[in-house]
């Protein structure tokens, strides 16, 4: 016989619900308050729009996050292929080595990279010791790029790597039983079939690319603004609060849209929404 | 083809472990330098544990990460167990896609989000301000709330029904053939979740650095304050050990008899 449900078993998930409507839902819509409203509450479009003056930011942290995306991409797809290649012990020891930066705290790894390339670093006193110029990566857009590729590049790789672990080798086998060369077999086999662990890795680098300051701030050397900072600094004082929360509203419906256009193109739907 | 592979593989990971590297050697020279390396010397590592502001941002990390691992993963599991035995297939899906909404969010869209209630309940309660370790916690759960609930949520899909139906049938109460048939099941999953969400807790940065006050600083948010203006020494030590620290972990995880620990799932994965 089939039992109703008990009082405890819709009780269960009350606390649950309780939670995500206060601390979920509530502060969404206070992003949304503040930026429909001015300092005294009243409701008004100013801040919205006065984000044009802030439309170079946008234009380069989108620049930014895009470019960090398509070098990880590049350089991350050859490296999850070729673990996924190596032999089973290899690839345990490979896992361990791609994971530990994973549990690093970003700010250790951003600061550890600056250690290496700052003016007066490691990587400068050595181009000085053999008469080379030296580089002033800290502070450049490059600095700034080149910090989101290296903080990121593992969280490529790990999904990548992932779904091309778990391909079953005789796909590969029968396309080259087919007549199909080892680029084809590429383009055409294990392409296709870790898709979705490229949309999962562009998400993970993508997402974090374009909300970073901290990256900015130190591989920056304050000199470069985007979002991330722009945010930041205007929730440091509250007379700049409903400013920040429209530019967050905003970036948060740029993210919501590119999200939702990347899933169109897998086709598991497992934990993402939208 | 061979040789190229494992070429590309070893440039990349010493273009990744470099950083770290410099990091760690550094930590260990006597003149503080980031160019010249003078002497081996501990002084950074002594400075570091002579430091009382360290010990207590550690001490509040751990506090914080456990309490808000548990909190999160009692919430999560009747959570999911509300959900498992929910009719309307809408509701289910919406509250899912709720409680996920922190984990697709950039994490300081949902740091500001959490700044701007406590913001606007401070100034209802016309309290001074009201950030602190309270704040803190809730921000913490909030944001491990999608992550075990994902991991929990598969393991009660999982479930056999009738076996939940047949204790009932014997005499069991629903609660208590939940705790003494179900809960047994799923227990791997609520331990996956809670280690996630222990360690997401632990390494998180920008959503706490909307919630805190001064009084209450996390590790991470210790090293930020710390790194802001200058160079600090005693944080490449800091970092150097967080890295040793973590290394083993993962060794022992990887390399020991128990094989399935949890991996740590990665901050919007699929």
């Amino acid at each position: 016989m089939m039992k109703g449900r008990s009082l405890f078993q819709k009780m269960a998930a009350a606390p649950h619900i309780v939670w995500a409507v206060l601390f979920i839902v509530a502060p969404m819509l206070f992003v949304i308050y503040f930026a429909f409203t001015d300092v005294n509450g009243k409701f008004s479009f100013a801040n919205i729009l006065s984000l044009s003056q802030y439309s170079n930011v946008f234009v380069l942290s989108i620049a930014f996050a895009l470019i960090a995306t398509v070098v990880c991409l590049i350089i991350g797809y050859p490296l999850a292929y070729f673990m996924a290649k190596s032999k089973p012990k290899t690839q345990r020891v490979l896992l361990v080595l791609l994971m530990l930066p994973m549990w690093c705290n970003l700010l250790i790894r951003t600061y550890a990279l600056m250690a290496l390339l700052d003016n007066g670093g490691l990587l400068n006193s050595l181009l000085e010791s053999v008469g080379l110029n030296k580089l002033y990566i800290v502070g450049s857009d490059f600095g700034v790029i080149f910090g989101m590729i290296y903080d990121f590049l593992p969280y490529m790789v790990l999904p990548i790597y992932t779904v091309m672990s778990k391909l079953d080798k005789r796909y590969m086998e029968a396309s080259a039983d087919l007549g199909c060369n080892s680029f084809q077999t590429m383009t055409k086999v294990i392409m296709p079939l870790s898709v979705s662990g490229v949309i999962s890795g562009i998400t993970m680098v993508f997402v974090p690319s374009i909300s970073t300051f901290y990256i900015s701030q130190k591989l920056g050397a304050g000199k470069i603004d985007l979002v991330g900072d722009t945010i930041e600094r205007l929730f440091q004082n509250l007379s700049t609060y409903n400013v920040g929360a429209a530019i967050s509203l905003i970036m948060m419906i740029l993210i919501i849209i590119s999200v939702s256009i990347m899933n169109r193109f897998s086709d598991d739907d497992g934990g993402m929404i939208i | 083809m061979k040789i190229f592979s494992k070429f590309y593989m070893f440039l990349i990971f010493a273009i990744l472990y470099a950083p770290i590297a410099v990091l760690i050697v550094f930590s260990f020279n006597d003149a503080g330098s980031l160019s010249e390396f003078s002497k081996f010397s501990l002084t950074w590592y002594e400075e570091l544990f002579a430091d009382e502001e360290a010990m207590s941002a550690l001490k509040n990390s751990l506090i914080l990460a456990i309490s808000s691992s548990l909190i999160a993963t009692v919430i999560a599991t009747f959570g999911a167990l509300g959900l498992h035995h929910m009719r309307k297939k809408y509701i289910k899906a919406s509250i899912t896609s709720v409680t996920n909404i922190p984990m697709m969010n950039p994490d300081i869209v949902t740091g500001i989000s959490m700044m701007l209630l406590f913001v606007a309940v401070a100034k209802i309660t016309e309290s001074e301000s009201i950030l602190g370790f309270g704040t803190m916690l809730i921000a913490h759960v909030t944001f491990n709330l999608p992550y075990v609930l994902l991991s929990v949520m598969p393991r009660f899909n999982q479930l056999d029904r009738s076996l939940s139906e047949a204790a009932q049938d014997l005499g069991c109460t629903p609660a208590r053939a939940f705790f003494k048939v179900e809960l047994p099941q799923i227990v791997p999953g609520i331990i996956s979740g809670m280690m996630l969400g222990f360690t997401l807790s632990l390494d998180d940065f920008v959503i706490s650095h909307f919630v805190n006050s001064p009084n209450f600083q996390t590790l991470p948010l210790y090293v930020y304050n710390q790194t802001v203006h200058n160079v600090k020494f005693s944080m490449y030590a800091l970092s150097a050990l967080i890295v040793f620290v973590i290394l083993a972990i993962l060794l022992i995880v990887n390399f020991s008899s128990v094989k399935k620990l949890p991996k740590k799932r990665c901050r919007r994965v699929n």
